[in-house]
C-alpha cells in the first residue's frame, strides 16, 4: 500500500464528514442549486485533465484529457452560471413590488 | 523560483480552493447568503485552474486551450436553459463529470503501463468502472427527462439477473487487471462492460423515480472524482469529490424517505418496478365539481389557503398564473402558502425553483412537515397538478402501493380543491380516494386556463 493512500484516505474521510455536516444544513428550498453548485465544484477535475493533456506524454493521453478538459470545464462554467441564475430568482416577500 | 517552490505554491492554491469550496457550500445553507457561496466557489475554481495553467511541467498548451474553448462553448448554453429543463441539464452535467473522470483514469492507465502497481490498478479500475457506468446512466436519465426516451419503466423478465451479471463481469475483469495490470487489452473491455451496465441500471427506471436516480448519479459522479484524486494523489479532487458525493448521498436518502423506498432498494437499482394499481373500489363513486366562479368565491372567503403544486403545474406552464392568483388573494388579505413535497418536480428542490422563477417569494414556500402541522387550520387546500403526494391512502390503506409514503395532509383542510384534467389516475396509476370526499371539489380543466379564470373572477368581484 503506497504511503500516499493513507493520507488521501484521511483527507477523504474528513472531507466527507465536513460535507455531510455542511450539506445537511442546506435548506430543501435550495436543493436544486445545491446539486448544480456541487457539480460545478466537482468539475475541479479539470485541473487533473489540464496537467495530463499538457504533459503531452502520448497522443492517446493528450486526446483523452483534452476531451476531459472540455467536459469538466463545461460543467464548471455552466454549473456556476445556472446556480447563480437560479439563486437570483429567490426573493423574499419584502423586496417584491406591490 | 525553484521548481519545488512553484509546485508548493500550486499546492497552496489547491488548499485555498478546497477551503473556499467548503465555505461555498456553507453559505448555500440560506437563500440570503447563497449567492456569496457561488462567488466564493467561483474564486476557488479560478484559483485552482489558474495555478494549474502556470505549472511549468506543462509543455504543450494547444489541446488544453482547445478543450477549454469547447468546454465554455458547451457550458454557457447549458447554463442558460429554461428552468423546467434543469433536471435534464443536471443529468447531462453528471454525465460530463463522469466522462471526464473516466477519460483521465483511462489516460492514466495507458501512460502508466507497464509500471502500474497492483494497488494503483485497483484504484484506477474502481474509478473507471464507476465513472463509466455513471456516464451512460446519466445520459439515459437525461434522455428520459428530455422525453427523447420513454418515461415508463422498461422492464423484462430476469432483468436484475442480467444487469447484475454484467456488473459482475466488470468486477471480474477489474480483478483480472489487478492480478496482472500489464494486460492493456482487458482494460477497454472492462470500460465497455461498465458502460453497458450504466445503461442497464437506469433504463428500467420510470420517470416518477427520477429525483432519486439523479441524486444517486450525483453521488456516483462525486465519488468517481474523489477516486480519481486517489489515483493522481490530488487532494483538491478528493475534497471536491467527497463534498459532491456526500451531497448526492444525502439527497438520495431524502428522496428515498420521501418516496418510502429503502436505501438498498435504490442501491441495486431495483426500483421503478411496475406497480399494480389496487382495484379496490370499482363501484361508481360520485365527485363534486365546481366552476371557476364558485372556486373564486370559496378562495376569497378563506383566510388561510395552502397551494399544493405538482409537476403537472409546470407541464401546463401554469406557474405564472398561479403567481397572479397568489397576488390577487394576498391583496385581499388571504394568507397563501405553498406546500412543497420533496419529490414535487423532477429533481430535489425543483418545484421551489419553478415557483421562485414565477416570482413567488421563497418565504411562502413551506416544506412538507411544516405545512402539515398547519393543515388543520387551513380553509382551502388547492392542489394543482399533484396527485400521489396528496393521496390519503398512503396513510390508511395498507394494500396501496404507496402505503407509508409521506404525503401532504390536504385532507385535513376544511375544503380541498383539485385542478385536474379528468378523473384519470396519476403517474403511478393509483386511484386517489381524496377525490371522493365530501369536502373535495374537483375543478376540471387545464391548470393554466382554470387558474386564469379564477384570477379573472377575483378581479371582477373586487370592484
Amino acid at each position: 500500500m503506497p504511503a500516499d493512500f493513507l493520507s488521501n484516505l484521511y483527507v477523504f474521510i474528513l472531507a466527507g464528514f465536513v460535507g455531510f455536516e455542511v450539506i445537511k444544513r442546506v435548506s430543501p428550498l435550495l436543493h436544486t442549486p445545491l446539486m448544480s453548485l456541487t457539480n460545478a465544484l466537482d468539475a475541479i477535475v479539470v485541473v487533473a485533465a489540464i496537467i495530463i493533456a499538457g504533459l503531452h506524454e502520448t497522443t492517446l493521453s493528450t486526446v483523452l484529457c483534452a476531451i476531459a478538459v472540455a467536459a469538466s470545464f463545461s460543467n464548471m462554467v455552466g454549473g456556476f452560471f445556472i446556480t447563480d441564475r437560479m439563486l437570483r430568482m429567490f426573493k423574499t416577500g419584502g423586496r417584491k413590488n406591490p | 523560483m525553484t521548481a519545488i517552490a512553484i509546485q508548493q505554491l500550486i499546492e497552496s492554491a489547491y488548499i485555498a480552493a478546497a477551503v473556499l469550496f467548503v465555505l461555498s457550500l456553507k453559505w448555500l445553507s440560506s437563500p440570503v447568503t447563497a449567492r456569496r457561496g457561488v462567488l466564493v466557489g467561483e474564486i476557488g475554481a479560478a484559483l485552482a485552474v489558474g495555478a494549474t495553467l502556470c505549472n511549468p511541467l506543462l509543455v504543450q498548451y494547444r489541446w488544453i486551450i482547445v478543450g477549454l474553448i469547447i468546454g465554455a462553448a458547451i457550458g454557457i448554453p447549458l447554463g442558460m436553459v429554461h428552468m423546467t429543463a434543469v433536471p435534464q441539464r443536471t443529468a447531462l452535467s453528471h454525465a460530463f463529470g463522469a466522462l471526464s473522470a473516466s477519460m483521465i483514469g483511462i489516460a492514466e492507465y495507458y501512460v502508466g503501463i507497464p509500471h502500474v502497481t497492483r494497488f494503483g490498478m485497483g484504484e484506477i479500475a474502481l474509478e473507471v468502472i464507476i465513472g463509466s457506468l455513471t456516464f451512460t446512466g446519466s445520459i439515459i436519465a437525461a434522455g428520459k427527462l428530455q422525453e427523447v426516451l420513454p418515461q415508463r419503466p422498461i422492464t423484462y423478465k430476469g432483468q436484475n439477473i442480467v444487469s447484475l451479471s454484467v456488473l459482475a463481469a466488470a468486477i471480474v475483469l477489474a480483478v483480472a487487471l489487478v492480478v496482472n495490470p500489464n494486460t492493456p487489452l482487458l482494460f477497454p473491455i472492462m470500460v465497455i462492460v461498465s458502460l453497458v451496465f450504466g445503461i442497464l441500471l437506469v433504463t428500467p427506471i420510470g420517470g416518477a423515480d427520477m429525483p432519486t436516480v439523479i441524486s444517486l448519479l450525483n453521488s456516483y459522479a462525486g465519488f468517481s472524482a474523489a477516486l480519481l484524486g486517489f489515483v493522481l494523489d490530488n487532494k483538491v479532487l478528493i475534497v471536491a469529490g467527497a463534498l459532491d458525493g456526500s451531497s448526492g448521498f444525502i439527497l438520495s436518502v431524502i428522496m428515498c424517505k420521501a418516496m418510502n423506498r429503502s436505501f438498498t432498494n435504490v442501491m441495486f437499482g431495483a426500483f421503478g418496478q411496475v406497480q399494480t394499481a389496487s382495484k379496490a373500489g370499482t363501484e361508481e363513486r360520485t365527485v363534486r365539481s365546481a366552476s371557476p366562479e364558485e372556486a373564486a368565491g370559496i378562495l376569497s372567503a378563506a383566510s388561510k389557503v395552502v397551494v399544493v403544486p405538482g409537476y403537472g403545474m409546470a407541464v401546463a406552464q401554469a406557474q405564472h398564473k398561479v403567481r397572479e392568483l397568489f397576488d390577487s388573494l394576498t391583496k385581499r388579505g388571504v394568507d397563501v402558502k405553498f406546500g412543497i413535497h420533496p419529490v414535487a418536480g423532477r429533481m430535489p428542490g425543483h418545484m421551489n425553483v419553478l415557483l421562485a422563477e414565477a416570482d413567488i417569494p421563497y418565504d411562502r414556500l413551506v416544506e412538507m412537515d411544516d405545512i402539515n402541522s398547519d393543515m388543520a387550520q387551513t380553509d382551502v387546500a388547492l392542489i394543482i397538478g399533484a396527485n400521489d403526494v396528496t393521496n390519503p391512502a398512503a396513510r390508511t390503506d395498507q394494500s396501496s402501493p404507496i402505503f407509508g409514503m409521506p404525503i401532504l395532509d390536504v385532507d385535513k383542510a376544511r375544503t380541498v380543491m383539485v385542478i385536474k384534467r379528468s378523473m384519470s389516475p396519476g403517474f403511478a396509476g393509483i386511484d386517489n380516494p381524496l377525490y371522493y370526499f365530501d369536502k373535495t371539489l374537483m375543478l376540471f380543466g387545464d391548470a393554466k386556463a382554470f387558474v386564469g379564470d379564477i384570477v379573472k373572477e377575483l378581479s371582477s368581484n373586487s370592484h
